[in-house]
């Protein structure tokens, strides 16, 4: 390993950005799933970088969880989103106004 | 110094991340979704956690990637390339993430994080599994239901409109 953990943890931040990014501007729902995917991947980047430097597997196992967690969480997503766009026929969240106050 | 290969797997998983977001049609942005999610597989090769890697590439560039696909399929045509953004908006949501960007950057550069070295040797995937079945197996079986759980769920509620549809037909 050449690389140091720094380096590693500025792409994360990097990443982290962009998520905050599409989920700050974009309000197609399919979009905001990716800035969502891409928050959460520069988490388990995190995780996996710091564990590296434990000297158990403690890191790379949170990371496994982690994976198979948002795995569970895309699926709901998605269906969330086939439901929604049955319902109003768009993929915009300006749209889905039935919880509104 | 970082070496080439990393600095061609951040090009790579900062670009896809970007061009996912960007791309104006949203099969081509999942396409590059998968670049993102793969890149970070990379990572974590160069992380020495080829285990995780192998994970992230099954789960991520081949179910998740795959399924987003398929999501996106089921949307209209033109919703697939209508883009819907304000320029306002835009302008803040960059603003935003020069600001976490730059403030983040500089606490991790400022930290100790610099200094810290590891002669740790590579963890065997082995231990891994090994922790998941010893230690760890009340949260392992845990996952599983809430996989489960997660699962059926989606399908429900993917499929409740057919139902509806049935009895309003019938």
């Amino acid at each position: 390993m050449t690389s140091e953990l720094v380096d590693f943890t500025l792409v994360s931040v990097a990443l982290l950005g962009i998520g905050i990014y599409g989920l700050a501007v974009k309000r197609n729902f399919i979009r905001m799933l990716f800035a969502v995917e891409i928050i959460i991947n520069a988490a388990n980047l995190n995780l996996v970088a710091f564990g590296r430097f434990l000297p158990h597997s403690g890191g790379q196992t949170l990371a496994l969880f982690s994976i198979a967690i948002a795995a569970a969480e895309v699926a709901v997503g998605l269906s969330l989103i086939i439901v929604a766009y049955r319902m109003y026929q768009n993929v915009d969240i300006a749209d889905f106004r039935s919880l509104k106050g | 110094m970082a070496d080439p290969v990393f600095l061609a797997l951040t090009v790579i998983t900062i670009g896809s991340a970007i061009a996912a977001l960007e791309l104006r049609s949203l099969i081509y942005g999942s396409i590059a979704l998968m670049g993102a999610l793969g890149g970070i597989a990379g990572f974590f090769f160069l992380l020495d956690a080829p285990f995780v890697a192998l994970f992230q590439l099954a789960v991520y560039v081949g179910s998740i990637a795959v399924l987003i696909l398929f999501t996106v399929m089921l949307v209209k045509r033109e919703l697939i390339f209508k883009k819907i953004e304000d320029k306002r908006r835009k302008f803040a949501g960059i603003g935003l993430m020069l600001v976490v960007m730059v403030s983040l950057g500089a606490v991790f550069l400022d930290s100790g994080i610099k200094t810290i070295t590891t002669d740790e040797p590579q963890v065997n995937f082995r231990d891994i599994g090994i922790d998941f079945v010893t230690y760890y197996w009340p949260a392992l079986i845990l996952m599983g239901l809430i996989l489960a759980g997660s699962v059926t769920g989606a399908l429900v509620l993917a499929k409740r409109e057919d139902v509806e549809n049935d009895q309003r037909t019938s």
